[in-house]
């Protein structure tokens, strides 16, 4: 310590800050920072933490609304009221960067972080989803690009199912996509949701002066050191050498870590409760006494330690799992004694609350860090970007018309379309037997047994969409994750985000997050579904380039009856099909044209909110009248692999009779695969198709009968044309393709 | 009667099993530590599932020494019903409770679905009964009944040596075995490998009992099955008999 580099101007670019930060540091200090100081400054001010390139987009969101409980940015995670006295706190987190790094470990503390924000909240958590992209994992070849791909894929997937499994919160849904744009840059975005009564909301503030500050959890390591700051930079070759910032996951010490603290939680013992994730103690002790408005004094050799010889600066800059800070109130520290005993975990009072306001960090005696908890938790920069719009998509120009008959089982075969089943397979999604829809429909649907609630979650983005334009791709992806709810039978509820870019500090990136920013709060306004938390993950490139740009909507629902659950697979033999919405005609941004064409061009469809809310609130109406069998959204792909979806996604496999000649004399192509949004196929008995269709006509949304379900043939005739797949076939190529990826070679 | 479910760190299919004991069977039911060193005064003592001390060095192999497990051995001893699911049925095999071993999938990935069990035994006290589900219809135990469950593990692959198999085939300890939906005992109805397609056994005495589907997992309509009932109902049929018969015993030391 008395070794501690001196503060140059290197080790300050180093540490990422500017020379205008350092300045803004020394006066907050009224003096220059130790090594320590400036190795916490450098983590609560990096993007991670501190949001500084995106604070003043951030506020744009809609926060507030009748059942917010916690808001956005408050706490930990945002709490909502699902009725009864009951509520849920959830978010979405991203652990990109260390996914790209070290893929098992990376995606398995995505996990564990993700769970202990809400757990922290004082909510039981009960299930997760998971929102995933990676590079192509099929194409011509065995390139090193698809290797790696792969591995990576393998690697995320293990990462999830090891700490899902092991800790026991199902992962029940999501998406995973497959693009170029995320070579090299694989996306891991974990959403965890968690269960409490009203009165159990914990929270984050480090209240009562002369209040003991306890450690808890897992002994600090060496690992994830500022881990932060490591997401807070573009992934380079060089990248590869920071394995040091990835942390190491163990979902055992966080189960019992999770039962510890619930179970201490309910002795009324706590005043304040953190979890130490990103930016470890230096986040957990300088964010509670920032919330509280009081100080945090904290001795260093008090804490749990797996290693000898730690400098200070690795101990407040450490990102070791499964720790939490806690406040005890004062008289109760037996309590924590106890049932930390009971739970073999670590636990040490490392220091006490105060009133001077200083996040004052020792080590014995000695003052190693002194530093104002609020300036420092509160007082970042902001930075308002320079936007500057990329040059307007491609457009589509003259396109060749493909063989439907090759384009659909091509399409269903694309790993972005195709069955998720061999990644859901390795996920325990059954376990806290509440999964009431399987992985795989439309929304993931999840009985909540303590409180008697049934929901429903979904995460949608099409990033596709949101590079050719950003705007309405985020509204679409905002649109599409209500209508997933709707298609489910539930009454969406709220919205959080995960926004996935590339470095801020390039104009066209940095307009893309105001452009999506700002169709993901229109949207969540159209559909009264305010944002209660979130995430943002920039730097998102590797050497090639920036990722798409993928702000994910993780959006939560309510059904109301058991009988409202609604998949999307058909369920009986002569059943009749009806279409929800118009036609459409765009192929702009489709994947059709992405698959089949190897082109990303054209505008994407455009979201009309008026067709869009008709729609669903016809689906809604339909589904608690108990007319629909199964009903699902057109969305990639469009209509056909919507109805060859319905044919061949459930427990049992049918086929169909469909007629579009109504549809007119289009192109097969736009006929088929055109995605324009805000439409929706329900299955319904054959007499009950007629009240169906003029309910939904009443409520002004086009509505027309496709044809019936049945047979084995998925059967597509338009005037004089037909096609014709056997059903058997098409699931094949869908139920196989990842796994057929994966094995290849 | 009273129902026991054991918590061991990491257990957590507790309070699955708990809940269907307490809400759907309307037993009385206690969590007990793994720390606590008697189970005396349960009639039925459930090893649920989870990742006991995080499955280290072996499934179920730190947990056979917790304090629980001796007193969990004496209890089986004096013919009180152990039901060992999944993690339970793992460390019942580790503590000598159940023969066999069970090892790494044969796929070696972790395996989720749902599956069809075939009823192999129907005179045993874990798999006799009728029991109500849903629509007014009975699910009555017969050999040959098929049982969709889920199972959701990464080591469910059942091992014995082969004079063990021949005695359990002998013994009729083959309580549950995997079937495709028609019923037949085939490779590919097998999730993990297991030897003759096991999915549970019963030791020799017929009061311990593990498997590696999750009977709680199935015994709500919502949840896609209900046959994990029947398993449920007739254990719980038999800790009641017993209790009635010999509750004298259940003083001794």
């Amino acid at each position: 310590m008395n070794t501690e580099p001196a503060i140059t101007p290197e080790l300050i670019a180093k540490h990422g800050i500017t020379p205008g930060e350092f300045a803004h540091v020394r006066s907050i200090l009224g003096r220059d920072p130790n090594f320590t100081e400036l190795g916490i400054f450098s983590v609560m001010w990096s993007e991670h933490c501190s949001y500084k390139n995106s604070k003043p987009e951030l506020r744009k969101f809609p926060t507030t609304g009748p059942g917010v409980l916690v808001k956005a940015g408050e706490e930990n995670a945002g709490v909502i009221d699902i009725g009864d006295g009951w509520a849920i706190a959830f978010k979405m987190e991203s652990h990109n960067h260390p996914s790209a790094i070290e893929p098992f470990q990376g995606a398995a503390t995505g996990v564990g972080g993700i769970i202990r924000d809400i757990f922290t909240m004082g909510a039981r958590p009960v299930f997760s989803l998971n929102s995933l992209r990676f590079g192509p994992i099929s194409g011509p070849g065995q390139s090193a690009a698809i290797l790696n791909n792969r591995r990576l894929f393998a690697g995320v997937v293990s990462g999830i199912a090891h700490y899902g499994n092991c800790i026991g919160i199902p992962t029940i849904g999501g998406e995973i996509y497959f693009d170029e744009s995320y070579e090299g840059n694989p996306l891991v975005n974990v959403f965890c949701l968690g269960i409490l009564r009203h009165e159990e909301i914990a929270r984050g503030g480090a209240v009562g002066i002369g209040n003991p500050v306890f450690y808890v959890g897992a002994e600090t390591g060496r690992d994830g050191l500022a881990g932060a700051a490591f997401a807070s930079r573009d992934l380079t070759e060089e990248s590869k050498q920071d394995r040091s910032a990835v942390q190491v996951g163990d979902p055992f010490r966080e189960k019992l870590l999770l039962e510890a603290c619930l179970e201490l939680l309910a002795s009324g013992a706590v005043a304040g409760i953190q979890d130490m994730g990103a930016a470890g103690l230096t986040c957990s002790t300088c964010e509670t006494a920032s919330r509280a408005g009081t100080g945090v004094e904290i001795d260093l050799e008090k804490v749990p330690k797996r290693e000898p010889g730690m400098t200070p600066y690795e101990i407040m800059l450490s990102e070791s799992q499964e720790r939490m800070l806690i406040i005890v109130t004062k008289g109760r520290e037996q309590t924590v004694r106890d049932i930390f005993e009971k739970w073999d975990l670590p636990y040490a009072e490392v220091g006490v609350v105060n009133d001077d306001g200083m996040m004052r960090v020792r080590v014995g005696l000695r003052v190693v860090a002194e530093i104002p908890a609020r300036k420092l938790a509160e007082d970042a920069p902001i930075y308002v970007r320079e936007a500057t719009p990329r040059p307007a998509p491609e457009p589509l120009g003259p396109l060749p018309e493909a063989d439907p008959l090759t384009a659909l089982p091509a399409l269903l075969a694309h790993p972005s379309i195709a069955s998720k089943n061999w990644v859901y397979r390795q996920y325990d999604h059954m376990v806290r037997a509440g999964a009431c829809v399987l992985p795989g429909s439309d929304a993931a649907v999840f009985l909540v047994r303590e409180a008697d609630k049934i929901l429903a979650a979904t995460s949608d983005c099409n990033a596709l969409y949101c590079s050719l334009d950003p705007r309405e791709g985020a509204k679409i992806a905002v649109a599409e994750a209500a209508r997933n709810l709707a298609c489910a039978g539930a009454r969406p509820l709220a919205v959080t985000d995960n926004l996935n870019f590339g470095n801020p500090y390039k104009p066209e990136n940095f307009w893309q997050l105001r452009e999506c920013v700002e169709g993901l709060a229109e949207a969540c306004r159209e559909f009264d579904t305010p944002v209660v938390g979130g995430n943002v993950s920039l730097y998102n490139q590797s050497p090639a380039g920036a990722i798409d740009p993928t702000p994910t909507v993780g959006m939560v629902g309510l059904i109301e009856k058991p009988a409202h659950i609604t998949t999307q697979a058909f369920k009986k033999s002569g059943d009749a099909i009806l279409l929800l919405g118009d036609p459409g005609d765009e192929l702009g941004g489709s994947h059709y044209v992405k698959v089949i064409h190897g082109r990303k061009a054209g505008p994407p469809p455009r979201l009309d909110y008026r067709k869009e809310k008709a729609v669903q609130s016809a689906v809604a109406a339909l589904i608690r009248m108990g007319l629909v069998r199964g009903a699902h959204d057109c969305s990639e792909g469009g209509l056909a692999v919507a109805l060859a979806e319905c044919c061949i996604s459930g427990d049992e496999l049918f086929g169909a009779d469909i007629d579009l000649s109504a549809f007119g004399n289009v192109r097969a192509d736009v006929l088929l695969f055109n995605e324009s949004q805000s439409r929706i196929v329900i299955s319904v008995r054959r007499e009950n198709a007629t009240a169906a269709l003029s309910l939904a006509q009443w409520q002004g949304v086009p509505a027309r009968r496709l044809g019936f379900t049945g047979g084995e043939l998925l059967r597509i005739k338009s005037g004089e044309r037909e096609w014709v797949w056997p059903a058997k076939e098409l699931r094949e190529v869908w139920w196989t393709a990842i796994q057929r990826s994966m094995e290849d070679g | 009667m009273k129902a026991a479910v054991i918590r061991f760190p990491g257990s957590n299919c507790d309070q699955d099993c708990y809940y269907v004991l307490k809400n759907t069977f309307a037993i009385d039911t206690e969590y007990v530590w793994h720390k606590e060193a008697s189970v005396e005064q349960f009639d039925l003592i459930v090893l649920p599932g989870g990742f006991s001390y995080g499955d280290y060095l072996r499934c179920g192999a730190i947990a056979r020494f917790s304090p629980v497990m001796r007193g969990v051995a004496a209890e089986a001893a004096r013919g009180k019903l152990i039901l060992g699911i999944c993690n339970g049925f793992q460390i019942l095999c580790e503590a000598r409770l159940l023969p066999g071993a069970l090892i790494r999938n044969r796929s070696l990935h972790f395996v989720c679905e749902h599956v069809h069990a075939r009823l192999e035994n129907m005179e045993t006290a874990f798999t006799h009964a009728e029991v109500a589900i849903a629509g007014g219809k009975l699910l009555t135990a017969r050999t040959g009944l098929l049982l969709r469950m889920p199972v959701a593990h990464g080591e469910g692959n059942y091992v014995a040596d082969e004079a063990t198999l021949r005695d359990l085939h002998r013994n009729n300890q083959i309580l549950l075995r995997y079937a495709d939906a028609r019923g037949a005992v085939t490779s590919g109805a097998n999730p993990n490998g297991s030897a003759d397609n096991i999915a549970g056994i019963v030791n020799r005495a017929g009061n311990v009992f593990g498997l590696m589907p999750h009977p709680e997992r199935a015994c709500d309509p919502l949840l896609g099955s209900e046959d994990g009932k029947l398993i449920f109902q007739s254990v719980i049929e038999s800790a009641m008999k017993k209790t009635k018969s010999s509750s004298p015993i259940t003083k001794r030391t």
